[in-house]
């Protein structure tokens, strides 16, 4: 059975596109065929993190519109066999999707895939909300702070009213993803802590990812955090996070990073 | 025989600019726009007060409260003349607030100004707003309220105008409740509550956790910064004593 997940958020820069890049390959590495698809016609970055720039021929809107099939627009990628990259166009608008169109196209991605991961614009607006349209289950991504959780709020609502699913009186799935978490200073009260976020959200927890240099450094490379550097400590939280997507239970920590013993040991004299 | 019009006064003058001394009574001018009706006589007088008289048998309270202008281009009266039809209208209890259409010449002082320059406008009947739409499906029971069992999230809206509003959940900050009765929030209230919109001043609201934008009750209404810091967070209510809202910690 092919789940179709979308990665939504309400608000921009909160990491939408890193997350569907390192869910997607995390869930690949676990053995499942996954297709990632960028949503955000017009200012597509799933392209960049995924480091298939490149490539890309034909796009998102070529098959909504009937110009490419859908084999011809996908990008395999070239780490992992059977993770592929449906990409957006950046030529053109989010008028340009259609829900029918849009509908078919996921409609034909599940028939090939195990899990297909919709990367959602910010914003409410067509782009959004076509998405998040036929999603079965779906991660907000928030951060720890009141804005970022208000539009997650809003988001929420709108997965509960305005994608199929809701039509159809059931419920999309959903988790939380709070992502560029800083432990040192939530401590301090200088970021939302985890309670107060998931108690505004009343939505159940999909993992933590720490704040890290590792995040910039792997998109730098055009590579999935989960694939760039497996052992840093977001990769490790996003591993995780696939695990539990998939229905595993994972005790649920926030990773740290693994100092090398000679820093851990002069560290703290060389500050 | 009647239109509309806005007068308009277009003196607008700041003579509080030079005032020297910081003691001395600030005066300020404005210019404002108002709506006036126009009534624009026809000769001959006596038949056009007759049609006039029939007006307010049928609706006596028609010109109350109402400003009214006088247009006498139709007409070509005298300095007395005028004076006796705005005593003839007075005894109707129509009192003009100034004339149109008429030579400057032709006025004393002891007659209302002479205004120029009004425009047309149309009188738009008063229309409600239109109302959000409920976004949450709602379960209406036989004693009038509305019951929901998820939370209210951000941006969305309830209306229940014919009764209270019991909410399980929480109301998330920038979500709406509005309702004719009580509102009830189980869980957090962070958005906005307006309950007895219709008039009903005996509504409340009551919710366990106070984190609210804004609460009303039958249009009094305080937002977050008027609210007591202490109550934050605690289950509290909020209730009209007159023309003041009180909100105090439940329990």
């Amino acid at each position: 059975m092919a789940k179709v997940l979308v990665v939504t958020s309400g608000k921009g820069g909160v990491g939408k596109t890193t997350s569907t890049a390192a869910l997607g390959a995390a869930l690949a590495q676990q053995g499942a065929r996954v297709c990632v698809v960028d949503f955000d016609v017009g200012l597509r970055n799933l392209d960049l993190v995924m480091g298939a720039e490149r490539r890309v021929v034909f796009d998102l809107i070529n098959v909504v519109q009937g110009v490419a099939k859908l084999q011809q627009a996908l990008i395999r990628d070239k780490r992992l066999e059977n993770l592929w990259l449906l990409p957006a166009s950046q030529t053109r608008d989010k008028d340009a999707l259609t829900a029918e169109g849009v509908g078919r196209v996921i409609a034909d991605l599940r028939t090939k895939f195990d899990w297909v991961i919709c990367d959602s614009p910010a914003g409410i607006e067509r782009g959004a909300t076509l998405a998040m349209r036929f999603a079965d289950e779906a991660v907000i991504v928030t951060n720890p702070e009141v804005s970022s959780v208000r539009d997650s709020d809003r988001i929420i609502g709108m997965l509960d009213a305005k994608t199929v699913k809701a039509e159809k009186g059931e419920q999309v799935k959903k988790h939380i993803l709070i992502t560029r978490f800083d432990s040192n200073r939530a401590a301090r009260g200088e970021m939302l802590s985890i309670d107060d976020i998931l108690e505004i959200l009343a939505t159940p927890l999909l993992g933590i990812i720490p704040e890290s240099q590792e995040v910039l450094k792997a998109s730098n490379v055009g590579a999935p955090v989960t694939l760039n550097n497996v052992l840093s400590a977001p990769a490790r939280a996003y591993i995780d996070a696939a695990k539990r997507l998939s229905g595993e239970t994972i005790e649920m920590m926030i990773p740290t990073e693994r100092k090398p013993i000679l820093q851990r040991l002069f560290g703290r004299r060389a500050a | 025989m009647m239109s509309e019009e806005t007068t308009q006064d277009v003196s607008k003058q700041d003579v509080a600019k030079e005032a020297p001394k910081a003691a001395r009574q600030l005066m300020r001018f404005r210019g404002r726009s108002y709506v006036a009706y126009v009534l624009a006589p026809q000769v001959p007088i006596v038949e056009w007060l007759d049609e006039v008289d029939a007006t307010l048998a049928k609706s006596p309270g028609f010109f109350t409260a109402k400003p009214i202008m006088l247009d006498l281009a139709a007409t070509s009266l005298s300095t007395s003349a005028i004076r006796h039809l705005i005593t003839s209208l007075g005894e109707r209890s129509i009192r003009v607030l100034g004339l149109e259409g008429v030579d400057q010449a032709a006025l004393s002082p002891d007659l209302p100004p002479l205004l120029s320059g009004g425009r047309d406008c149309a009188l738009m009947p008063v229309t409600t707003k239109p109302q959000p739409v409920v976004e949450e499906k709602p379960k209406v029971n036989s004693s009038g309220s509305l019951l929901l069992e998820s939370p209210v999230r951000s941006g969305q809206s309830v209306v229940f105008a014919d009764g209270d509003i019991t909410i399980l959940g929480s109301v998330g900050s920038g979500a709406e409740i509005v309702a004719g009765g009580s509102i009830h929030i189980y869980g957090a209230l962070r958005g906005r509550a307006m309950a007895g919109v219709n008039g009903n001043a005996n509504a409340r609201i009551f919710c366990n956790k106070i984190e609210a934008e804004l609460l009303a009750i039958d249009g009094f209404y305080q937002t977050a910064e008027d609210i007591d810091f202490s109550l934050r967070g605690r289950p509290a209510q909020a209730w009209l004593e007159g023309n003041a809202m009180k909100i105090t910690a439940l329990s």
